[in-house]
C-alpha cells in the first residue's frame, strides 16, 4: 500500500474551475496569429536586421575578419565581431544567468578563441534581413585551427566527479554496504552499459529577439524568446550596466522551449549589444542550423549493475553515469539519483562524472538527468526480472519505496502503486504471455508488452504576482512568468477566478514582461504549483480587502466574521456557515467607490516541509510495440501512461503536457540524435529533415491516466506539476517491449532500424 | 542567399534561350530543393528561368501504349492521375512514399529528377565536399554517413541520389526527353543519372543547357506484380535508407519478366540487370530471392560500422529486396493500413 498523507486540500474542491477541462484562454490568439513571438513584434521607427556568422571550427583563433569587404555592400550597417565589441561587464560573475551551471558562461564576440564549432563570431547588421543574411554569407573569417577533441567515448580517462555548483544538482547519493561482495554473491543479477548520444531541443521557434530601441535614454524594449523573461533581465542588466528598470524583457509566447531557453541565448545579447552601440532597433533571429549550435542532452555513457535474492527482492544497485560538458562550464544533470529513489536495497554504489571536450555547454532538456538515468535504470530492472523469474511490474511493486531511501525521508505522497494498476488495468497487461517472442499481431508482426517507471521532484521556487480588481469586476493577475505551451496562462486564470469566485471570463492573467512581479524560469515543472500559489496569495490579499470594505456597507450581512469563515463564490463573499449572509462582489465595490484595488502575492519554497520530507512526482508507462524482425522496423502502438502528479489544475492542458511528454519518449526512443563527425568536431545533421522527430504516422494511440494525489505539503496547492513526468518511463518501456517481443535487449538509443538486424 | 533576376519563360525552347543568354542561370521548377539550396548558398545563381508557365504539366497516352508524364506535372498530380494510378501504380506508390503531400504538390516531375544529394555535408559549406566544392575532399568517407550509399561508390564521393520517383522510373525503364541549345533527344534512364567516379559534382548526364521536357513510360507496367519497399527512420517525411522498387510478370508462380531497382544505396537508383535475368523464368521462391539480393550487393562497400555509419545498409539491402519481390509475387501486403512501410499519403 501506498503511505499517502493526506490533509485536508487549502484550494476548495467544490471549486468551480480548478480540475476543469478548461480550453486554453491564449488559444485563439495562437490559432488565429494574433499571438506575437518575438521576432514578429513591430517596432517604433526603421528596423534593422542582424544575422549571426557561426564558426565553422571547432577550436582554434580567429587571425583576421574581412568586415570591409562586407561593409562595402550598401546597406549593411555594422559587423561586430571580438574586434569592436564593447567592452563589457568584465567578472563571469556577470554572465551567470538564474540556471547556470558552475564555470565560466560563454561570452559571445568576447575573444578570438573558438572553442566549439558553430560558436558565434560575428554579428551582421543591415538594412533588410536578406541583405544581412547574404553579407553574413560572403563575410571571409580565417581561422588558426586548433586540435580538437569531441570524443566521449575515448576521453573517459580525463573524467572528474561532477562539481556542486549548479543550482538544483544534487550529488550521487553516497554508497551502502559492499556493492561488490553483494554483486557476487546474489543468485540473479544484470550488469549492462547503456548509451545515448546529444539530442537538441528543437523547438519549433527559433530563438530571437528585437528590440524596440525608442531613443536615447529611454528605456529599450527587448522582444526575446525565452522560458524567464526575468532571467533575461538580470543577465542583459548586469553586462551591459542597464538598470533592471532599463532592460526591459517581454516574452509574451514562446513557441516550445523545452530547456533551450532557460538560460538566455547569445541572440538577445547580440540584439542588445547592437541596438545599444547603433541606437536602433534591431531584430536577430537564429537559423535551423544554430539551434544546433547552443545546449543539449548530453552524450551519456552509464553503466548498471543490479542484482537481487531468490525472493526478486533487490540487493545491490550500482549506478554510474558519465557525461560530456563543456571546456568553460560544468553542465550537471541529476543522473544516477532516481535509481536510490525509485529503488532500494542493502549494498548500493553511484556515480556521476563528467569530461570536458570541445563543445558548446550541453543545457536542461526536458526531464534533464531523469530521462538519461530512467532509461537505463528501468531497462536493466526489467533485464533482472526476467532473470529472477518475476514478471515485470510484480518485480517492481516487489521492490517498491514506500520512504525515499536515498534521503531517508517519507514522500509527501506517492501512488506509483496505483499508477501500476491503473495502468495495467487500463493496457490489458493480464494478458501479457510473459514469454519474450511469445506474441504475434494477425498479421504475423512480433508484438511486445513492456512498462517502466519514472520519479521527477516536485519543487517550488520563489514566485510572485500582481492582482488588480478594478471598479467594473474584472480582475487582472500578472506574473513575470512563461508560457512555452504549458498551459500557463488558462491555470493561472482558473487559479485567480477559482479564489475570487469569479467567472473565468471576468478574470485576464498576463505574463512574460518584466514589468510585472518576479518569477522563476519555466522549468523544472515547478511553475503551476510556484506561480498558482503566487497567484493565490495576490488573490486572497484581495479578498481580504473586499472583506473589509464588505464590512464597512450598512447593515452588512458579513459583519464580525473572520476571513477564514468567508468564501468567494458565483460572484458573492458568503460566509461558510451560512451561505445566505451573502454580499454580491460588484456591490462592495461599488459601496466603497474605490477605482481598483490591488494586492500582491508571494510564494517559496518551505524549507521545513523540505528538510522532512522527500516530494515527488511518478508515472508507469505501459507501451505495446509491433517489430518486423527481418527489416528492423519498431512501431510503438499504444501508450498508457499513468501519472500521479498531486492535484490536476486542468485535466486537459495536463494531459496535453503528458501526451507531449509520451511522444518525446517515443522520439528519444526510436529517433532521437545528433550526430557529430569527430572529425570536424561537429554536428552535422542540425536541420529537420535529418533530425528525425515523430511524425503523426509515427504516434498511435496514446492514453494518459491521472491518478490524483491530494498533497499540501508538496506544494501549498497541493500541485505537482506535470512538466516532465511524462515523458520518463516511455523509453525505457519501449526498449523493454522491444525485448519481449524479440529476445533482443537494446542498451544503445534510439532504436534504429540497424539496432535489429 | 544572392539576388537574382527572374524570367517566367512561356515555350520550352523560349526557356532554353533564356537561360543560354545569361551566365550562372538556373531552371526553377517547383523550387522545393534549388531554393533551399540558395538559402544554404551552396547554389548562387544569378538568374532564374522559372518553368511554371511552360504547358509541360500534361500527362498523356503514347501511340506506343505508353504515357507520357510532362515535365512539368506535379508529384501529386501525376500520382493521383487515374492512368498513372490504374496502369502504373507502381509510380503511384512510389511517388507517395516521398516527402509530404506539400511538397509533392510544388514538386515538379523534372525538378524531381535533378533534386541533389541529402549528404549532410553537401548542404554544410562549414565541411569539405567534393560534390559541393570539387578537390575539397569527402567529409562522409569517415564520418556520419547513415544517409550515404554502399553500392558504385568512390572515394571521392559515397552520395545517394535521394529520390524515390526516380527508383520507380529506373524499373519501369524510363526514358527522359530532353531540349538543349542543340536540340531534342532522349536518354534511358539508366544513363540518366551516373556514379561519381572522380567526377562527383555532376549527378546526371545531361548537358550544360539541358531542359527535361517530358518522361516517358513503356507500355508495361506491371500493373499486377508491383511493390516499392521503403524504410527509412520515421514513418513519413524522411528520405529512405533503403528502398526497392519492383515490377513483375508472373505466369502462375514462374516470374516471366523482372524488373527492380533499389534506392537510398548508390548515387543513382541501382538497377542490376544480371540479378533481374536470375528471377526471369524461375519459381518464385524465398531461396531465389536471396540469391538474387546477394548478386546485387556482391560487390557492395560499406563505410564504418554502428548506426551512424552505413555498412547496415547491405545486410538491410538484402533483406529488402527479398521482401520486396515476396510483396510484389504475392500482392497482398497493404500499402497504407498501418502507416507502417508506406506511411502515405
Ligand atoms: C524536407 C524535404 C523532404 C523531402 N522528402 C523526399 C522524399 O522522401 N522522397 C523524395 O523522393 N523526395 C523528397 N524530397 C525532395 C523533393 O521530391 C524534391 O525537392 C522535388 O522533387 C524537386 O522538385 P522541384 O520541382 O521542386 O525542383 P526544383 O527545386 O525547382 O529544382 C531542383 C533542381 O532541378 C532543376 N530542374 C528543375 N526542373 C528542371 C527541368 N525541367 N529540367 C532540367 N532541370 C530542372 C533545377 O534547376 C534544380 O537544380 C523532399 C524535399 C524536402 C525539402
Ligand atoms: S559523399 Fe559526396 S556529397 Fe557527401 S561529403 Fe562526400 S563528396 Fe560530398
Amino acid at each position: 500500500m501506498s503511505q499517502t498523507i493526506a490533509t485536508p486540500p487549502t484550494v476548495r474542491l467544490d471549486s468551480d474551475v480548478i480540475g476543469k477541462p478548461i480550453n486554453r484562454t491564449e488559444g485563439p490568439a495562437k490559432v488565429s496569429g494574433a499571438a506575437k513571438y518575438a521576432a514578429e513584434f513591430d517596432v517604433t521607427g526603421p528596423l534593422w536586421y542582424g544575422y549571426i556568422v557561426s564558426s565553422p571550427v571547432a577550436k582554434g583563433k580567429i587571425t583576421k575578419i574581412h568586415a570591409e569587404e562586407v561593409l562595402a555592400i550598401p546597406g549593411v550597417q555594422r559587423v561586430f565581431s571580438h574586434e569592436n565589441v564593447p567592452s563589457l561587464a568584465w567578472f563571469d560573475r556577470a554572465y551567470k544567468d538564474d540556471v547556470a551551471p558552475g564555470g565560466s558562461p560563454f561570452r559571445p564576440l568576447h575573444e578570438p578563441e573558438i572553442m566549439f564549432s558553430q560558436q558565434p563570431v560575428a554579428l551582421v547588421v543591415a538594412e533588410t534581413f536578406e541583405l544581412a543574411r547574404y553579407a553574413a554569407s560572403v563575410l571571409r573569417i580565417e581561422y588558426d585551427v586548433e586540435k580538437h577533441n569531441t570524443d566521449l567515448e575515448s576521453s573517459i580517462g580525463e573524467a572528474f566527479d561532477a562539481p556542486k555548483g549548479k543550482t538544483g544538482f544534487l550529488p550521487p547519493p553516497k554508497p551502502k554496504g559492499d556493492m561488490n561482495k553483494a554483486f557476487a554473491d546474489a543468485p540473479h543479477k544484470v550488469a549492462g552499459e547503456y548509451i545515448h548520444r546529444a539530442q537538441h531541443h528543437n523547438p519549433m521557434e527559433m530563438f530571437a529577439t528585437t528590440v524596440d530601441w525608442l531613443g536615447d535614454g529611454k528605456k529599450m524594449k527587448i522582444y526575446d524568446k525565452t522560458q524567464g523573461a526575468p532571467n533575461v533581465q538580470q543577465y542583459i542588466a548586469k553586462i551591459f550596466g542597464l538598470s533592471k528598470d532599463e532592460a526591459r524583457i517581454i516574452s509574451k509566447y514562446t513557441g516550445g522551449g523545452f530547456g533551450a531557453g532557460l538560460r538566455p541565448q547569445y541572440q538577445v545579447f547580440l540584439a542588445v549589444m547592437a541596438a545599444l552601440e547603433l541606437e536602433h532597433s534591431i531584430r536577430v533571429v537564429m537559423n535551423r542550423s544554430q539551434m544546433f549550435s547552443m545546449g543539449y542532452r548530453p552524450h551519456t555513457l552509464q553503466k548498471l549493475r543490479l542484482a537481487a535474492d531468490d525472493l526478486g527482492h533487490l540487493q545491490a544497485i550500482e549506478h554510474k553515469a558519465l557525461a560530456e560538458t563543456s571546456q568553460f562550464e560544468n553542465e550537471t544533470e541529476t543522473v544516477v539519483n532516481w535509481s536510490a529513489i525509485l529503488y532500494d536495497a542493502p549494498n548500493t554504489n553511484f556515480d556521476y562524472q563528467l569530461t570536458k571536450l570541445d563543445l558548446n555547454t550541453p543545457a536542461d532538456m526536458r526531464a534533464p538527468g531523469a530521462a538519461t538515468g530512467s532509461f537505463a535504470l528501468e531497462s536493466a530492472i526489467d533485464e533482472l526480472s526476467y532473470e529472477a523469474g518475476k514478471d515485470p511490474l510484480e518485480f517492481r511493486l516487489l521492490n517498491y519505496t514506500y520512504e525515499d531511501p536515498s534521503e531517508n525521508k517519507p514522500f509527501t505522497s506517492k501512488r506509483l502503486d496505483d499508477c501500476y494498476h491503473e495502468g495495467a488495468a487500463r493496457f490489458g497487461w493480464e494478458k501479457r504471455n510473459p514469454a519474450p517472442r511469445s506474441m504475434r499481431d494477425e498479421k504475423g508482426l512480433l508484438v511486445g508488452w513492456g512498462v517502466a517507471a519514472g520519479c521527477w521532484d516536485a519543487s517550488t521556487q520563489k514566485a510572485a504576482a500582481k492582482a488588480v480588481l478594478t471598479a467594473d469586476g474584472h480582475l487582472t493577475v500578472s506574473s513575470a512568468t512563461n508560457d512555452q505551451g504549458a498551459g500557463t496562462y488558462v491555470i493561472m486564470t482558473q487559479m485567480a477566478a477559482q479564489t475570487l469566485g469569479l467567472p473565468m471570463s471576468q478574470v485576464t492573467f498576463n505574463l512574460g514582461d518584466t514589468d510585472m512581479p518576479a518569477a522563476p524560469v519555466q522549468g523544472g515543472s515547478w511553475t503551476a504549483n510556484s506561480v498558482g500559489a503566487a497567484v493565490k496569495n495576490a488573490c486572497q490579499e484581495i479578498g481580504k480587502k473586499l472583506l473589509k470594505l464588505a464590512q464597512k456597507m450598512d447593515d452588512s450581512p458579513l459583519a464580525g466574521v473572520d476571513f477564514e469563515d468567508v468564501q468567494f463564490v458565483d460572484g458573492h463573499l458568503r460566509t461558510n456557515e451560512d451561505i445566505t449572509r451573502s454580499v454580491a462582489i460588484a456591490d462592495v465595490l461599488a459601496a466603497s467607490g474605490e477605482a481598483k484595488l490591488e494586492a500582491d502575492g508571494k510564494a517559496g519554497p518551505n524549507p521545513l516541509n523540505m528538510l522532512k520530507y522527500s516530494m515527488h512526482s511518478h508515472n508507469a508507462a505501459f507501451v505495446e510495440v509491433k517489430v518486423d524482425e527481418d527489416l528492423g522496423t519498431i512501431h510503438v502502438t499504444r501508450v498508457v501512461n499513468a501519472v500521479a502528479a498531486g492535484r490536476i489544475m486542468n485535466p486537459k492542458t495536463a494531459r496535453s503536457q503528458v501526451l507531449g511528454g509520451t511522444v518525446w519518449g517515443v522520439s528519444m526512443a526510436l529517433m532521437e540524435e545528433t550526430y557529430l563527425n569527430k572529425d570536424l568536431g561537429r554536428y552535422v545533421n542540425h536541420n529537420y529533415a535529418e533530425y528525425h522527430i515523430p511524425t503523426n504516422a509515427d504516434i498511435h494511440k496514446i492514453d494518459v491516466i491521472f491518478v490524483e494525489e491530494e498533497d499540501d505539503i508538496a506544494s501549498s496547492i497541493g500541485v505537482k506539476g506535470v512538466g516532465e513526468i511524462g515523458m520518463l518511463g516511455v523509453a525505457a518501456a519501449i526498449a523493454n517491449a522491444v525485448y519481449h517481443a524479440t529476445g533482443k535487449r537494446v542498451r544503445e538509443l534510439p532504436l534504429t532500424i540497424d539496432k535489429l538486424l | 542567399m544572392n539576388s537574382f533576376t527572374l524570367t517566367q519563360a512561356t515555350a520550352a525552347d523560349e526557356a532554353v534561350r533564356d537561360l543560354a543568354s545569361h551566365d550562372g542561370a538556373a531552371y526553377l521548377g517547383g523550387g522545393t530543393n534549388l531554393v533551399d539550396l540558395m538559402k544554404y548558398n551552396l547554389t548562387r545563381p544569378t538568374h532564374l528561368t522559372s518553368l511554371g508557365l511552360l504547358p509541360l504539366a500534361d500527362i498523356t497516352s503514347l501511340p506506343d501504349g505508353g504515357l507520357r508524364l510532362g515535365a512539368l506535372a506535379t508529384n501529386a498530380d501525376t500520382a493521383w492521375h487515374p492512368e498513372v494510378e490504374k496502369r502504373y501504380p507502381l509510380l503511384s506508390q512510389t511517388i507517395l512514399a516521398g516527402a509530404t503531400p506539400q511538397l509533392r504538390n510544388a514538386a515538379t516531375n523534372g525538378g524531381n529528377l535533378n533534386q541533389r544529394t541529402r549528404c549532410y555535408y553537401f548542404y554544410d559549406l562549414a565541411t569539405p565536399c567534393n560534390k559541393r566544392e570539387p578537390g575539397t575532399g569527402c567529409s562522409a568517407l569517415t564520418g556520419p554517413n547513415r544517409v550515404c550509399g554502399v553500392l558504385g561508390t568512390s572515394e571521392s564521393c559515397i552520395a545517394t541520389h535521394p529520390s524515390d520517383m526516380c527508383v520507380a522510373l529506373a524499373a519501369l525503364e524510363a526514358v527522359v526527353r530532353v531540349q538543349g541549345p542543340d536540340g531534342e533527344r532522349t536518354i534511358k534512364f539508366e544513363d540518366y543519372h551516373r556514379l561519381p567516379g572522380d567526377k562527383p559534382e555532376a549527378d546526371n548526364t545531361l548537358k550544360a543547357g539541358e531542359l527535361v521536357t517530358a518522361i516517358d513510360l513503356p507500355e508495361e507496367g506491371y500493373a499486377d506484380h508491383f511493390t516499392y519497399l521503403k524504410l527509412r527512420d520515421r514513418s513519413s517525411y524522411a528520405f529512405a535508407l533503403v528502398s526497392v522498387a519492383v515490377g513483375l510478370k508472373m505466369n502462375g508462380s514462374t516470374i516471366e519478366k523482372a524488373r527492380f531497382a533499389v534506392g537510398g544505396v548508390a548515387h543513382k537508383p541501382w538497377r542490376d540487370q544480371e540479378a533481374e535475368q536470375l528471377l526471369e523464368g524461375q519459381t518464385a521462391s524465398p531461396d531465389l530471392f536471396r540469391k538474387v539480393a546477394t548478386k546485387v550487393f556482391a560487390e557492395a562497400k560499406g563505410y564504418g560500422e554502428g548506426s551512424l555509419h552505413n555498412s547496415f545498409k547491405i545486410e538491410l539491402g538484402k533483406r529488402a529486396i527479398v521482401r520486396a519481390l515476396k510483396q510484389a509475387v504475392e500482392m497482398d501486403y497493404e500499402v497504407n493500413s498501418n502507416a507502417f512501410l508506406n506511411s502515405n499519403p
